[in-house]
């Protein structure tokens, strides 16, 4: 079974993100970029089930600009066979991602699609469900667990409340959530064999997609900053205030 | 704009609190848009019950459905069944709380309807466009959605529950299937294996009105348990933990506060032992009071803390559980 990986950079969570001056977007210059984390789980996962010998390769998706390689190549040192980057320099949403999954998808006679849950730069936790509905193909989102069981794929959900277990037929979409895995690193020996993996370059025009975009970023800003409080005293005070003042309890 | 369809999610006929937080923003974007109305749509045991209880809240009709292909929440058939009651009741935009379950299935409604989703908004300006957090909540975005069919998922702390309105019912109606033959491909949409339901004598993390969160000055999973159970259990709060925590395995994964894990808004957040990464942060900096307790008076946590105690967690904690105890027994 072939897996298709799809995966997203982020700036690296670790970093204070700085708006431009002008709030039309986060300033990038200087920005460290890492493989989205919830990517990188999905990543770990195909390459998991390929060493159990349920996958029998791994090829790894993604929109974005040029230097989107780097990524793809972190991704491929890690374990992923080959990559394809559908080369777009402007801005991408959910919808415009999710028809170019969906359109690489039908070049390719793949089993199932993994991806992160959401990017942690947009948040919007969407592009896994919109590539599965386009498809008509059965999904589960938020995995914290997945087996393969013949044609069936048994995929355990973390859902409000609780764990949720769904068999669902393949092909089929699976995002991953934070429990899944930990992600290997990539050793710096697979890093430079990394560079001589099958790479693909495509462009939305030979895909046939659209660079339409639905939903537009108009504005960022930061939101209202809390201004540090006070400290107490003791326990006791800290009782008295939280009844007295503040009134929680 | 034509009228707005809420989705309802009910526990038994018992509509979520987050349900009405979502109608609450679906009637400030049905005055900014201008459209023509609420309605609504609620499925699987219970509906019938959920519908009538949602009827006085100011929609013109309800729908629901019982079928037993509703009876365990699954993206597919529930997807499909909103797609198929906004076309039934001219709706073109659909708003629904952002849980587990809206996350799951709205965007799968988006693509039956050819519709652009907004997740997890947070304001309603009045230019029409829509506040969402980025980033975890580190950047808010105002974002203008296409014209066309519209889904919009609402984050459950950000707006205040509905309220009934006077006026009486509107009219309930069963959702008409028929409409949809590709319902009844069950096969596709595979099936329930087992459910897990998480220890239930704890308030859920999400959407808990009081968290007590540890960190990494715990030092071990024995003292978490020790420390922060009876303190969380004195306040009946639910329980978190920082990234740290998690990673030097004091706490589960799905107690992770942050960035990369669950974000909070509890009337009362207390930190103990985190020292305030940018990563924490995020996941619980729109909580109402933040109280924070490490020993170290530099600690970022603090910057952000309405109320801060310097102390040996060891020391004040149980203290502090034991005068709770007191103080709510008063």
């Amino acid at each position: 079974m072939k897996i298709l990986v799809a995966v997203k950079r982020v700036p690296d969570w670790q970093l204070k993100l700085k708006l431009l001056a002008d709030g039309s977007g986060i300033q990038t210059d200087g920005v460290k970029w890492i493989l989205n984390t919830f990517d990188e789980i999905a990543v770990e996962e195909a390459i998991r089930l390929k060493e159990k010998g349920v996958a029998s390769e791994i090829v790894l998706v993604s929109i974005g600009p040029a230097d989107m390689r780097a990524r793809l190549e972190y991704a491929l040192a890690m374990g992923a066979d080959s990559a394809i980057l559908v080369k777009h320099d402007g801005p991408v949403d959910s919808d415009l991602a999710s028809r170019v999954i969906a359109e690489v998808f039908k070049r390719g006679s793949y089993g199932m699609i993994l991806m992160g849950k959401q990017a942690i730069d947009s948040d919007s936790n969407q592009t896994a469900q919109l590539v599965a509905a386009r498809l008509n193909l059965a999904q589960a989102c938020f995995a914290s667990k997945v087996v393969i069981e013949g044609p069936n794929a048994l995929v355990t959900r973390e859902i409000d409340g609780g764990l949720e277990t769904i068999k669902i037929p393949m092909p089929c979409v699976v995002s991953t959530d934070l429990r899944l895995n930990e992600p290997r690193y990539a050793a710096l020996p697979n890093l430079m064999k990394a560079k001589k993996k099958p790479f693909e370059e495509l462009s939305l025009e030979a895909l046939g997609v659209s660079p339409q975009l639905k939903l537009e970023v108009r504005r960022l800003s930061l939101p209202p900053v809390r201004k540090a409080g006070r400290k107490v005293a003791d326990v006791a005070e800290l009782i008295s205030v939280l009844q007295n003042e503040a009134k929680v309890f | 704009m034509g009228k707005i369809l809420v989705f309802i999610q009910h526990d038994q006929g018992r509509i979520l609190k987050g349900s009405l937080v979502a109608l609450t923003a679906a009637r400030q974007l049905a005055a900014a848009w201008h459209c023509e109305g609420l309605v609504a749509v609620t499925l699987g045991p219970g509906a019938q019950v959920a519908a009538n209880e949602a009827s006085s809240y100011g929609f013109s009709t309800v729908r629901f459905s019982e079928a037993a292909l509703f009876e365990r929440y699954r993206a597919e058939p529930y997807s499909r069944a909103i797609a198929l009651a906004s076309k039934e009741l001219g709706a073109d935009c659909i708003v629904a709380l952002a849980s587990s379950t809206g996350k799951d299935c709205l965007p799968r409604v988006s693509v039956l309807l050819d519709a652009v989703q907004a997740s997890e908004v947070v304001a309603v300006n009045s230019d029409g466009t829509l506040k969402r957090p980025m980033y975890a909540g580190n950047i808010l975005a105002d974002v203008q959605l296409a014209a066309g069919n519209r889904v919009v998922t609402i984050r459950g702390t950000a707006f205040a529950p509905a309220t009934k309105e006077e006026g009486g019912s509107c009219e309930v109606q069963e959702l008409h299937l028929a409409g949809d033959p590709e319902l009844y491909e069950q096969p596709r949409f595979g099936e329930i294996v087992s459910y897990e339901q998480s220890k239930a004598d704890r308030p859920e993390l999400s959407d808990a009105a009081v968290v007590i969160s540890g960190g990494r000055a715990l030092g071990s999973a024995e003292n978490f348990e020790k420390v922060i159970f009876p303190f969380a259990d004195a306040l009946g709060a639910a329980i978190g933990a920082s990234r740290a925590a998690v990673d030097s395995g004091y706490a589960p994964n799905d107690w992770q506060v942050g960035q990369t894990g669950k974000v909070v808004a509890p009337s009362l957040y207390i930190a103990v032992g985190i020292s305030g990464a940018i990563q924490h942060l995020a996941g619980m900096k729109d909580s109402k009071v933040i109280v924070a307790i490490n020993k170290d008076p530099a600690a970022p946590i603090f910057e952000v803390a309405d109320y801060g105690l310097v102390a040996d967690l060891f020391v004040v904690v149980p203290e502090l559980t034991v005068a709770i105890k007191n103080a709510k027994g008063a």
